[in-house]
Order: C-alpha cells, then structure tokens, then sequence
C-alpha cells in the first residue's frame, strides 16, 4: 500500500521546468531512494512533499490526505520527518535538549504554552528522550553542547530527533554528503538498524551510490524534473537509461 | 520550595536580600562626606532603579530567550503609565487597580503590535519595531492629545471624577496610595553621620520586582522557556520538527510587553505624572542598552545593567568641574586644571559619553554582558585558588620523597 502518492507535479521556475509531471509512489515500510544527477529535481520535489514550495499544478497525498498547501509544521505534525543535507539542530542548546524538543513537539503539538511547569518535572519527556539517545549510542554526551558534536553526532542527532516523533514517513536529503567514509558507513548501518526495527518507511534521496544500493529497496531515477524509470535496485544498476542520465549520451563508449 | 532549581533559588534568595537591604547597602558613605555625592540610596533613584529592572527583565524575555530585537519597547512603557494615569483620575487614587490596568492595556497593545512586527525576522522585524516607536510618540504627543494630554502629559487633580474615592478638597493634590498608605511616605534613620530612608513606593516596587523576577525564572526553565530559546537557535528545525514558531515568539512578546507595561505603571504610582517622552524611540534604546550590558539571555544582567545605566544617569551627571577641582585640588595647578579639563567632557551633561564608552568596552571584550565578566573573574580566583591548592598538595608529597 502506498504511504505517499505524488500525481501529475509540475513545477515552474522562470523558464526552468524543475518537475515535469512528476508521478511517484512511496509503498508503506520500504526504503525508497530518488536518485538523480545534479539539476534534476531531487531537492525540489523534497521541498514540495515538506510544504516548503507548493507545486503549479498536481497533487501529494500523505495516507490519503493531502500535504499541499500546509505549512512544513502541519506536515510534520501529519507524520513526515526531515532530515536535512547539512544537519539541523539546535546549535546553542544541549544534545539533550535537543532530544527534548521533538518529544514536546510529539507530545503536546504545534503549541504549548507551557510557562511555568519546570523543563525537569517533565519526566515522561526526559525518560522519551534519553531512551532515543541511547537508542542512537549518544546517552553520554547528553550534556554536550549540540554545536560541539561531530559532524557524524550532529548527523546521528538529527536523525535521533526525527525518530523520536515517531515518524511514519522519514525524508532524508543526502545524509552522507560531506562525510567521511567511517561515518558514512555508520550512517548506513544507523539506517538500515531503524528500518530493521522500526515500522517507518524510508524516502532518501542521495548521490552516493554505495548509499543508495546498500539501503534502498525501490530506486527512482530522475533526471531533468522527469522520473526516468523505477525499479529494484538490482535492475537499476545496469540500466542503459541511468547510465545516459548520469554519464551523458556517449554512455555506450 | 517554590519549586526552583537550587541556583536559582540562591539567586531569588540574593536578590531578596538585596532589595530589602538597598537603603543600606547604596548608602554606604555618611552624609556631608565627599563620597556622599555617590550615595544611590535615596526613594527615588531606588524606585528607578527598581522599575527599569522590571522593564528590562521583561524585556530579555523577548531578546534575550528568542533572539527578536524590539526598538519599540518603550510604547509599552509609555502605553501602562497612561492607563495608569486614567485609572487614577476616574476610579481611585489605589495603586492597584492603576497597575492592573496598566499591565492588561499594554498587553493588548503588544498583542497587536506584535502581530504585525512578528510577520518579519531580524533586521525587518526591529525596524518595524521601530517604526511603531515613532508612530507612537507621534500619537501621544499631538493627534490623540484628548487622551494622552499631548506634549504636557496627564497628571490626576483634585477635581477629576475618581468615583470610588471621596472627593477631594479644591486645591489639594491627589497622592498615590496602597488602601491609605501613600506611595511617598517614608521612613528616615538616623545612625551616626549615615541617613538611611525607607520609602513605601520603594517597597511596594521591590516586591513587584521580587515577582516578576520569579515569574522570569520560572519561564526560563519551562517547556515554553526552551522553545523560545530553539525559536533563537534554529527556526528552520523547529519548523521541521512540527512546531510553530510564531505562537510562541508572539506570547514572549506580550509577556515582555506586560511586564513594560507593569513598569509604566509602577512610574506612575510612584510619580503621578506622564508625557510623551517616556515612550519616545530613545527609551526603547535603552532598554536594549540595559540588557546587553546585564547581559541578555541570563536571568539577572538585565537588572544589573538597569541598576548601572540608572546609577550613571543620575550620579556621573550630577558631578560637575566644581566637584572635579575639589578631588584634585591636591595636585599641581596646571596638572589638575589638565585633569579636570580632560575628564569634564565625561560628567554632568556628558554622561552619555562614559556610558558609550563602557558599552562599547562591554560589547567588544564581554559580549555575555556584566555576567559573563563576573563569571570569569569567578572562574579566574577559583582557578587561582585551585593552584594555590594543587601547590601545596604537591609540595607536601614530594617532601616524604625528599
């Protein structure tokens, strides 16, 4: 069954036709990589499906409701959690408050005004977040400040923080650009541990193709706002059409 | 108790002490003597002293937890003294019900201010601000002129209507009061040369203090305290991880903007008097001055910072050359007219000049304000102490060795 159901996207940028009737399926509780090469619309369509670009035309249902047109908080809230190419978290708090907000956002919604309970009587919110942060093996550096981590750790937070809304759909913006290939590789067995575990579906998107074939169950290929072909990733791999998108038209040389 | 984090009781606690302590604690050098001229421990530089830090307390809930520099935080001041002032002509010379509606009218003014400034972030959100500042002084000061008294402000007399209080005599001033007890009595002690006064409008003001400044904790340490503080540190996360940012920016600046308008209140009560100057763009600056200084984003810079900009305002300006030849007099003529010639240009009128200095010094050298500064003298002795310790550990290790 699909979780998520993209029909009919266009999406106009001046003269630049960054989605061209765009149909994709997400099916629940598989990983699904939308690869591509530069320009092809990858980021675009990520931002549609998160509420940050609405589309010219189209329609993005999430479990048969539409995502269009809500703001990124209200998608979120619907059960969509994104993870963002350079990590975003909390720079001036600590790692675990970092974990705490997510766990108040699960919680208690959009907005709480909650003024004068103390942050240290929340015991349900402390015991949610720790529990996630050993989850992610980060429970001793708690008292960290987020913006000391690693660029691995802000990774693994990032993504710690996202599970811990206990997301049904997890949007992931190449997780591994930048990154060394030690951690690389932890992110990929950190991914694949939560797929194992978790009921949670999977949308990454992402360049590095070791990534992608160690993770992904279907494969999208876009290329020039267009999605090229779907498949496994066994028959993606020798696919003449991808090997055009991505090394050009003398691909056969 | 007061269900608080240890520190921050030590800290409530030291702040009650010093609040009740202050007519002793500013008055430390007998009257007549040449230091007395730095004495702070009269009514009303105690008073101003009291009220600004109310006033940059809350301000520093909105600045210093999110981020959002507001340049119009003095309408709120201004808008909690007029409706203060109305209180006092048409109800009852009682401070309270003065203070009450001071705080409800301008947080419905911060309310819609707010609103629309909060549609826009940083630079946009603080012009914006600004531009409210302007407007506002423009209105007071001449078109709402029925309401406000335009440029010679409101100030209750004798025959206004006030219908819960008994008419007074014709001529007679209306004097603010708490149920009878009047906002300018005082109490004056006499020990030796030293002249200690207890004012009851100081009192009631340290009290207003002593709750704001509870209430101030209590929301630095809650849920809402942390989302004002992820609202400074990453919109865009909080945005991804399904909260709003604008509820909560908007209720830190109605909060702020409350707790400017119980200062207004306070000033009235205090001095039953108000123009327009008090929420001209300048009075904003201020605010903003006291908190950085203080130390934005901590829970008791904000009140030093007021306390000190306070403090110069009312004694570095009152120093003057006369003063200044009587400190040097001991020195050779030419070098102490040289002194005195250099150092004039920074008392009495000038005090602006040594209070940009020690602002700029502050910003540059200790961005985390008056707080920061004191932390690191604090970590630099416990350091010192510390190898003073590790020395004479060591030293009595190594002498069995010897």
């Amino acid at each position: 069954m699909s979780i998520l159901e993209i029909k009919n996207v266009n999406m106009r940028f001046g003269g630049l036709q960054a989605l061209d009737d765009v149909n994709l399926n997400v099916v629940e509780n598989t990983v699904h990589a939308i690869i591509g090469p530069n320009g092809a619309g990858k980021s675009t369509l990520l931002n549609v499906l998160v509420g940050k670009l609405i589309p010219d035309t189209g329609s993005v249902m999430f479990d048969g409701k539409s995502v269009l047109g809500r703001a990124p908080y209200e998608i979120n809230q619907m059960g969509i959690s994104r993870v963002f190419q350079t990590p975003e978290i909390f720079g001036d708090l600590s790692v675990l408050e970092n974990m705490m907000i997510p766990c108040f956002a699960h919680r208690d919604g959009a907005f709480e005004l909650n003024a004068v309970a103390s942050v240290t009587s929340q015991k349900d919110i402390i015991a949610h977040a720790e529990h996630v942060l050993e989850e992610m093996n980060m429970a001793e550096k708690r008292h960290m400040h987020a913006s000391a981590l690693s660029r691995g750790d802000k990774r693994r937070l990032e993504i710690g923080m996202c599970l811990a809304q206990e997301p049904r759909l997890l949007l992931l913006d190449e997780p591994t650009a930048g990154m060394a290939r030690a951690d690389t590789n932890n992110t990929i067995d950190l991914l694949r541990q939560i797929k194992d575990e978790r009921d949670i579906t999977i949308a990454i998107i992402e360049h590095d193709m070791h990534v992608v074939f160690s993770l992904a169950e279907r494969i999208t290929v876009l290329a020039q706002g267009k999605p090229l072909v779907e498949d496994t990733p066994d028959n993606i791999k020798g696919h003449p059409k991808v090997r055009e998108a991505y090394l050009g038209e003398s691909a056969d040389t | 108790m007061l269900k608080m984090e240890k520190r921050d009781r030590n800290l409530l606690i030291i702040v009650t002490l010093m609040l009740v302590f202050a007519p002793f604690l500013l008055n430390p050098f007998p009257e007549g003597s040449v230091m007395a001229q730095f004495n702070a421990g009269y009514p009303d530089l105690m008073q101003r002293f009291v009220i600004f830090g109310i006033f940059a307390i809350g301000f520093n809930i909105l600045f210093g937890l999110t981020g959002y520099l507001s340049f119009g935080h003095a309408i709120f001041l201004g808008v909690g003294s007029y409706a203060a002032i109305w209180m006092m002509k048409l109800l009852t010379m009682n401070v309270i019900p003065a203070i009450i509606m001071a705080i409800v009218i301008s947080g419905i003014f911060a309310l819609v201010i707010g609103w629309i400034s909060l549609r826009r972030s940083g630079i946009y959100f603080s012009i914006i601000t600004l531009a409210f500042a302007l407007m506002s002084f423009a209105l007071a000061y001449s078109v709402l002129t029925p309401i406000t008294g335009g440029e010679t402000g409101l100030q209750p007399k004798a025959a206004d209507l006030r219908i819960l209080d008994a008419p007074l005599a014709a001529g007679s001033t209306p004097r603010a009061n708490l149920f009878g007890l009047e906002m300018s009595s005082s109490y004056k002690l006499e020990i030796g040369n030293w002249l200690f006064t207890f004012s009851a409008g100081y009192y009631i003001a340290a009290v207003m203090l002593l709750l704001s400044f509870y209430l101030s904790i209590r929301i630095f340490r809650s849920p809402f305290g942390m989302m004002l503080r992820a609202v400074k540190s990453n919109q865009q996360r909080m945005n991804y991880t399904g909260l709003n940012p604008k509820p909560y920016t908007l209720a830190a600046f109605v909060i702020s903007g409350m707790y400017a308008g119980l200062a207004g209140g306070l000033m009235v009560a205090m001095d039953t008097q108000v123009g327009p100057e008090r929420m001209f763009w300048t009075a904003s600056g201020e605010v903003v001055m006291m908190t950085i200084l203080g130390g934005a984003g901590t829970l008791i810079g904000p009140v030093l910072g007021a306390g000190l900009i306070k403090y110069m305002e009312n004694i570095i300006s009152k120093i003057n050359a006369s003063i200044l030849h009587e400190w040097f007099y001991w020195l050779p003529d030419g070098l102490e007219n040289l002194l005195v010639t250099v150092i004039y240009p920074f008392i009495g009128k000038g005090w602006h000049l040594t209070l940009g200095i020690i602002f700029m010094l502050v910003v540059i050298f200790l961005p985390g304000g008056l707080v920061e500064g004191s932390q690191k003298i604090g970590a630099l002795i416990r350091r010192k102490l510390d190898r003073g310790k590790d020395k004479a550990k060591s030293s009595k290790s190594t002498k069995p060795a010897e």
